[in-house]
């Protein structure tokens, strides 16, 4: 039997049903006596997938699609119980398997890879011996013969120098390499099914790119994937078939051409609209359209002529002093012009230098040389003191706003502290305006005695939102604002964003490593590369005419769906769903 | 078809432990415990009707029974009696030990958390060189110069655990002060002083409320080893360390000398141990 499947997925002329899930339900149960509860989290899920095929799981946080990936390769995690009719796997009936029979079979028919390399390396053994491990524990080859095929391995996934790299740990090598290492430690065995959930979420644009190959490649040779994401672009440059999850159940199910560019349910087209890209600007990428916000202008905003600039970087360097002595300029000379009203997007993978950039704009970080003005008056080199009158013109809001706010206060504290104590003298007229903020960011009232714990991801962010509309600013600094939602939450924080701008005729240094949000958002854009502005420009420029190599290869690592919404017709494809191999 | 059941059992002893901590019952048993160690420092003649000091040695040396529920020791006082008169001295040694360690704790933690580079320096590298002593050697130094009181216990023990706190106090303000909330307020034009007084205080010591009831059990344990060597508060005072030195030479005939007011150690710091988690485990699950 084995012997059978391993020929067919060598060969890949009969292609062999790796994957047969039917009826799967999978619940967790929490809290004890009076208090347990049943939580079911995956709902009468059908999966299949044959050799030399994608299926890729998308949905957002909480859909299901991660728990589903971690019941097939048995770690549904504590407390959980899984239900099936038919559970198979590469041949076996993973269902009444025990963990002894489990460890047999990860890694050797089943690879698995996470999203975090981190985590899931161990920190202090070289990434080289971590693959022999996985072809020790399945008693391959001998030590020597071992290490070479460790080597061969990460050369295999595109580690440049894999002799060097095998002898570094995880903290040596860069977000890019560690994946592509546990990549090559869960093909160590070649596995006849690869389980990959997010496994390019946390990487570079241009890294992510060279992932996707690599996973392509493994198709052509015959291996199934289940690619678990949360980004219907990354799935459509791998996928032959997509199941879309929301809720714990599949609501759509079928060949990737037809579900990505012929949705049938509302939740796929809703997901597929809430994509920022060239092609959605100006428009709102949420359903419920626009949130109506009540500007009420209680002070007048200082009139400049159009097109002045509010904030303005003049040659701004950055250098830090390694452990190891090295002085690495962060950022190299970075110029850069904020008009009022206008979005200027900055753009640039991780290590770009953008967010130290951000920090200097904001004045939390004194550049080395060059300087910020606001409003034509310095903003950097001047006393804390001086900068503290002016620091409600300029505010931030970050990535991750659970860390930015005092875990001891709920919104409605955040918020107050956030008001400008003299603009706003009794205490009801705080409360007043407290709840006012709310309403704008589309916070409800019984949010506001919330602690941000409590409250979801774009609720946060919101929160985030409203503080830094507080001090009524001129300028919001939005880093990486956006990145870790979910597509439709981010979707309608864009919007509102949007909207607040043409309200409030706020200016936005928008900082994202996402071309598509930079797209939708920017009216200008700053690419960084390296500390460098390599590119700048009107974002129609950038995009579409992009003049610096870099500018171009990053344009040509975004996976895209490719197409507009409305216009989703592929020409080509019409009515034709097959199942290619992944030359894209 | 046919219907399988994946179960995945997490680490036994950790499963057991959080079931055992989710029962209600453990925080009130250790609230009783407190409670009653709590009228016997203030009133003792509620528990008891006999006097500590009576010398009957005609009982001298017996065993626990009815009427002497803990034994009685080798002048025939009933050492229930002492261990519940003992708990004063006891706790106060308990309750000063820790108080004091905190209070140089949080000044030198603090200081070091927020001085910069030079203070930082220098408190860390003298409190490497009280690390490099255990606690116990530092405590008996102290007290073999100053002479055993009840002061010079709390001194003693106060100063020997305070490096300890001292650095968990710094490890806290400094993560704090470098959390993201307190450079949004800084963001906000917040001043120095305000974003201290509102998020790194309150934050930096919000870990201390399970520490201190915790230090407390800790603090009357190191005392007793105090005591226990003789470095203690003098008999014929019923403190329990000193109760623990006296039963010392009786060991091999009277167990109960050395065990009853063991236990009545026992009890006070694991009780204190379980409510602080408890407090912990409120003050954090209203937040989460």
């Amino acid at each position: 039997m084995t012997a059978t499947l391993e020929h067919t997925a060598i060969t890949g002329t009969l292609r062999q049903e790796l994957l047969k899930v039917r009826n799967l339900n999978v619940s967790f149960s929490t809290g004890r006596g009076r208090d347990a509860r049943l939580t079911h989290v995956v709902k009468d899920v059908d999966l299949r997938l044959a050799a030399g095929e994608c299926l890729a799981i998308v949905g957002e946080s909480g859909s299901g699609k991660s728990v589903t990936a971690r019941t097939l390769v048995g770690l549904p995690g504590a407390n959980a119980s899984v239900q099936a009719e038919r559970l198979e796997l590469a041949g076996h009936r993973i269902g009444t398997l025990g963990e002894r029979q489990w460890r047999r079979l990860r890694g050797k028919d089943i690879g698995f890879v996470l999203q975090d390399a981190l985590v899931s390396l161990d920190p202090l053994r070289p990434v080289g011996k971590e693959i022999e491990e996985a072809l020790r524990l399945h008693g391959w080859g001998t030590t020597r013969s071992r290490a070479a095929r460790a080597v061969e391995l990460l050369a295999s996934v595109g580690v440049p120098q894999p002799e060097l790299r095998a002898g570094q740990r995880p903290d040596e090598l860069s977000g890019g390499l560690r994946q592509r290492a546990l990549i090559a430690s869960a093909i160590a065995l070649d596995p006849k099914i690869l389980i990959a959930d997010e496994p390019t979420t946390a990487l570079d644009v241009t890294v992510q790119a060279q992932i996707l190959e690599l996973l392509g490649r493994m198709k052509e040779r015959g291996t199934g994937i289940v690619l678990i994401s949360h980004d219907l672009s990354v799935v459509a440059t791998l996928a032959d078939h997509v199941a879309v999850m929301q809720g714990g159940a599949i609501v759509e199910q079928g060949p990737a051409r037809q579900v990505l560019y012929h949705p049938q349910h509302d939740y796929t087209r809703a997901l597929l609209d809430a994509i920022p890209s060239e092609h959605t600007k100006g428009t709102p990428l949420s359903k419920d359209g626009r949130a109506r916000i009540t500007a009420t202008s209680r002070r007048p905003r200082t009139t400049r002529p159009a097109d002045a600039p509010v904030l303005r970087a003049e040659g701004l360097v950055k250098s830090y002093q390694g452990h190891d002595g090295v002085v690495r300029t962060v950022v190299d000379g970075v110029s850069f012009e904020l008009r009022a009203g206008e979005t200027l997007g900055i753009v640039g993978e991780s290590g770009s230098g953008k967010s130290t950039t951000a920090k200097m704009a904001l004045a939390m970080l004194e550049p080395d040389a060059g300087r910020v003005l606001l409003d034509g008056a310095a903003w950097t080199g001047i006393s804390t003191a001086a900068r503290r009158s002016r620091r409600r013109s300029v505010t931030v809001v970050y990535q991750d706003p659970l860390s930015s706010f005092d875990p001891r206060w709920n919104a409605e504290r955040i918020l107050l502290d956030a008001l400008a104590r003299q603009d706003y003298p009794g205490e009801a007229e705080r409360a007043a305006q407290v709840r006012e903020l709310a309403g704008q960011v589309g916070l409800q009232v019984e949010h506001l005695a919330k602690h941000p714990l409590q409250l979801s991801g774009g609720q946060r962010q919101r929160l985030a939102i409203a503080r830094a509309l507080a001090p009524e600013p001129e300028v919001i600094v939005l880093d990486e604002a956006v990145s870790a939602l979910d597509v439709s939450v981010q979707a309608q924080v864009l919007d509102l964003l949007t909207d607040l701008q043409q309200e409030l005729g706020l200016s936005y240094l928008f900082i994202s490593h996402d071309l598509g949000v930079i797209h939708h958002m920017s009216d200008r854009v700053l690419v960084m590369k390296d500390g460098r502005a390599v590119e700048q420009g009107s974002a129609e420029d950038v995009f579409n005419h992009p003049r610096h190599p870099y500018t171009r290869e990053l344009l040509a690592s975004l996976p895209q769906l490719g197409l507009a919404p409305g216009q989703r017709n592929p020409p080509a494809a019409a009515g034709t769903p097959t199942t290619e191999g992944a030359h894209s | 078809m046919s219907t399988s059941t994946l179960n995945t059992s997490a680490n036994v002893p950790a499963v057991a432990w959080q079931r055992l901590r989710e029962v209600p019952l453990l925080p009130a048993v250790a609230a009783a415990v407190v409670l009653f160690f709590v009228v016997a420092a203030l009133a003792p003649h509620l528990l008891t009707s006999r006097d500590p000091f009576a010398i009957d040695l005609p009982n001298a040396l017996q065993a626990p029974s009815l009427a002497h529920p803990f034994g009685t020791d080798q002048s025939g006082r009933d050492l229930y009696t002492r261990v519940v008169y003992g708990t004063r001295e006891s706790l106060l040694i308990g309750l000063g030990a820790t108080g004091l360690s905190m209070a140089i704790a949080v000044v030198l933690g603090v200081v070091s958390g927020l001085g910069g580079k030079i203070f930082d320096g220098l408190i860390n590298r003298s409190l490497e060189v009280l690390f490099a002593f255990p606690v116990l050697l530092l405590a008996m130094l102290f007290v073999t110069v100053y002479g055993p009181s009840v002061t010079t216990q709390i001194v003693a023990v106060g100063l020997g655990t305070a490096p300890g706190y001292a650095r968990m106090i710094r490890g806290q303000v400094l993560a704090v002060k470098n959390s993201g909330y307190v450079e949004a307020a800084h963001a906000l034009g917040h001043s120095r002083w305000t974003v201290l007084r509102q998020h790194v205080f309150p934050n930096a010591m919000r870990p201390l409320v399970a520490v201190v009831t915790l230090g407390i059990g800790q603090s009357i344990v190191w005392a007793s080893g105090l005591a226990f060597l003789g470095l203690g508060v003098a008999p014929p005072s019923p403190e329990w360390g000193a109760l623990l030195d006296a039963g010392r030479m009786f060991i091999t005939r009277a167990w109960w000398l050395e065990v009853m007011p063991g236990l009545a150690i026992v009890a006070i710091a694991l009780a204190a141990t379980v409510l602080g988690h408890h407090l912990q485990k409120k003050l954090e699950g209203a937040r989460s």
